[in-house]
């Protein structure tokens, strides 16, 4: 991997990338915030949520499997791309059941704060009550498949730094499940509450059993700050 | 807006929506065929199925998904299911710290919910007249008239709202309550700005009474007659029978104040308690067991938790409720009307109870959570600020919730509300004409009992009164709809 910086542009700031990065990855670290759900810091990246998708050169793709290049010319914060991230995260929210004002992840939960974030008032689309079943085998853990968004984060962390294969993916299309490895539910697989597969969850799918609502209200994730803040933080100083 | 229906001959009356309650309510009048009434209900028309729905999710979710049940008591809600919850996380007696901040917040909350009712929803009634205007029997005209009274109406409840907002987060729905304990201490910033304002409150309450007691002293006859019987009585009360809005064993007495059960903890109230469905109503018919389905009747709620009590451990709130029992020459208080006085009582107590706390130091500590051996079930109950609520749940090892058995105060004063109806359909009705008058004074019956209903059916929607006058054969006479 090469060191050598080289130059794009992001919605006509110019900011520096190293070659190996994503164009997610050179936006963090410039300090421009891409919204995001699938994408986490500590994992390959997937590209199946598709919030982070940009104009790149005049197409559409998600920034966080496309390498930064020299010269890429990048919209991220139009008024058409975040129509299209409200849309996707508006799809989410009615495709499960997603209770903010009791769940366990409100206040600390991405698609919540997306929501917030991209302006969100309530879902255009009619709602698909799904009513799946919690599944609470596990002592430690337990899995609310009516919160899941199919970003596999679980998936790709279970394998890549667990070295387990608790989690994966069955059926096609909108019959796309969360499913574990082991038929009598969670409870009997090799997971366990220490595994980066129990923290990475962006909404309150994978939950740690008895840790709720342990953070009072105004000091939760996003009580005080919109998502992506720590990142737009890094951006002091670059011209705008 | 009011819709008058009529159809001839002999018949029914309906009163749809009942108005300033909590939730949707209709009352039927049916007449014999000698055109008396012969039977009046009040029906809870809604139903929103909380103990299913709570079926199935994590236990220590519970007291933040069943405080959704409510807008006006949800603290209450949170709190008993709290306590319910502590028993199945093993956990018998909280933090000192854990235990102070949940009283705040409780003591904070009745005098909230009880200020709405009092002066929100009563007090134009009682400081207008019953018979006045429509268009000024209310907060406003109240307002207009007696702007003292608005601004207490505003700021106890506003004071009220701060407590609970500086416990738990926010003024509704908010989250301090988890299984075993509390997620935070009493920051001294907001501690301090209550202790500012207490004196006054505590002040404006004891005038509210005293304002109050005027309108009694001026209306003695109606104040004892209206809507008004004997009845048993039931509420929680501490060691010694000192009155707790917060914990306790339960109490109940009769007519007599002679005791049908005491010292009865909260897990325990299937011995005594036994809850009937009637096919016309979404809310259920608890009754004492012992006395069976019709002399097991009784009344919660202020006027329950002032006869019940032996005293009350705050001065004023003492005096007051001596003055208050001296009403009874020795017995027990049985009007209707009362339970505005009781609820006065309950708010000086609060007010004195949230002084008290405010300058008590556990409530800075640091031990907030204790944890214990799992177990299946968890039963508690707290005196909310419409009477004794009771929450009941059973989890499996899984730690999902398996079953629920939610009693609300509305729910316990059912029976005692439909016989308040028929009292006055019987002292008002005059013909097959739903007059202005018993529709007026129908409502000041109920309001009296602060129902609300959306928590009596864990129900949702806006809070209508229909009154329905029936013959013997069932045939509608009139409906009237008030909005």
């Amino acid at each position: 991997m090469g060191t050598t910086p080289f130059r794009l542009t992001v919605d006509g700031v110019e900011i520096e990338a190293i070659e190996g990065q994503s164009v997610i990855e050179a936006c963090d670290a410039a300090g421009i915030y891409i919204p995001r759900l699938c994408h986490h810091p500590d994992l390959e990246p997937s590209g199946n949520c598709r919030i982070c998708t940009c104009t790149i050169n005049g197409r559409n793709a998600a920034a966080c499997v496309t390498p930064a290049a020299h010269g890429m010319v990048i919209e991220n914060a139009t008024p058409l791309l975040t129509a299209d991230r409200r849309a996707l995260i508006e799809m989410l929210f009615v495709e499960g059941n997603h209770p903010c004002p009791y769940c366990v992840a409100s206040g600390d939960c991405e698609l919540q704060a997306l929501g917030y974030r991209l302006g969100m008032v309530a879902p255009l689309q009619p709602y698909r009550w799904p009513g799946r079943k919690i599944d609470a085998t596990h002592p430690d853990i337990y899995l609310d498949h009516d919160r899941c968004i199919l970003c596999s984060r679980c998936i790709r962390a279970s394998r890549m730094e667990d070295g387990k294969t608790i989690f994966g993916f069955e059926g096609r299309g909108i019959a796309m499940r969360l499913n574990v490895d082991a038929e009598g539910g969670l409870g009997e697989t090799q997971m366990a509450a220490i595994d980066k597969a129990a923290s990475v969850c962006p909404v309150a799918c994978i939950v740690i059993k008895r840790d709720s609502y342990r953070v009072p209200n105004g000091e939760r994730r996003f009580d005080t700050a919109p998502i992506g803040s720590e990142i737009e933080a890094k951006r002091k100083g670059l011209p705008r | 807006m009011s819709e008058m229906q009529t159809t001839p001959g002999p018949r029914k009356i309906v009163i749809d929506p009942v108005t300033r309650v909590e939730g949707h309510g209709k009352v039927t009048i049916r007449l014999n065929e000698a055109g008396e009434v012969e039977q009046a209900r009040f029906h809870i028309v809604e139903f929103r199925g909380f103990e299913r729905f709570i079926q199935g999710r994590m236990y220590w979710e519970v007291p933040v998904i069943v405080q959704r049940l409510c807008g006006i008591c949800p603290v209450s809600h949170h709190l008993c299911a709290a306590k319910a919850m502590d028993a199945i996380a093993g956990v018998d007696r909280v933090t000192p710290t854990a235990d102070k901040m949940r009283r705040l917040m409780h003591y904070g909350q009745v005098l909230q919910s009880n200020a709405v009712n009092f002066f929100h929803l009563a007090s134009p009634d009682l400081l207008l007249g019953f018979e006045a205007p429509v268009a000024q029997r209310n907060i406003v005209g109240v307002i207009e008239a007696f702007p003292e009274i608005g601004k207490w109406a505003i700021f106890i409840r506003k004071f009220g709202q701060q407590v609970i907002a500086a416990t738990g987060g926010r003024r509704i729905h908010p989250r301090l309550c988890i299984p075993g304990g509390v997620n935070q201490n009493l920051a001294v910033e907001p501690r301090d700005a209550l202790r500012a304002d207490i004196d006054r409150i505590v002040q404006w309450c004891g005038a509210a009474l005293e304002l109050h007691k005027t309108f009694v002293h001026a209306h003695e006859a109606l104040h004892e007659r209206f809507a008004s019987f004997p009845s048993s009585y039931m509420s929680l009360t501490g060691a010694g029978g000192v009155m707790d809005l917060y914990d306790g064993t339960l109490r109940a007495v009769d007519a007599a104040g002679t005791p049908i059960f005491e010292n009865v903890p909260a897990s325990a109230y299937r011995d005594q308690l036994i809850e009937e469905v009637r096919p016309w109503s979404y809310m259920k018919f608890p009754h004492i067991r012992s006395l069976g389905r019709e002399a097991g009747w009784y009344r919660v709620g202020p006027l329950a938790q002032l006869n019940c009590c032996s005293r009350i451990d705050t001065p004023l709130a003492e005096a007051a409720r001596r003055d208050f029992m001296a009403r009874g020459n020795g017995g027990l208080v049985h009007a209707t009307l009362a339970y505005h006085w009781a609820r006065l009582i309950c708010m000086i107590h609060c007010a004195e109870k949230i002084r008290e706390l405010l300058f008590d130091d556990d409530l800075q500590g640091s031990d907030l959570l204790l944890t214990g051996q799992h177990r299946p079930e968890g039963i508690a109950a707290i005196e909310a600020p419409r009477g004794t609520l009771l929450h009941h749940y059973v989890v499996d090892e899984h730690d999902q919730v398996t079953a629920a058995n939610l009693i609300v105060s509305t729910t316990h004063n059912n029976e005692a509300m439909n016989r308040a109806v028929t009292k006055v359909a019987i002292d008002d009705l005059t013909g097959h004409e739903i007059t202005e008058g018993l529709l007026n004074h129908i409502e000041v019956a109920i309001r009296a009992y602060d129902p609300c209903l959306s928590c009596a059916t864990h129900a949702l929607g806006d809070m209508p009164l229909i009154v329905t006058l029936e013959d013997a054969e069932g045939t509608v006479i009139a409906t009237r709809v008030k909005q």
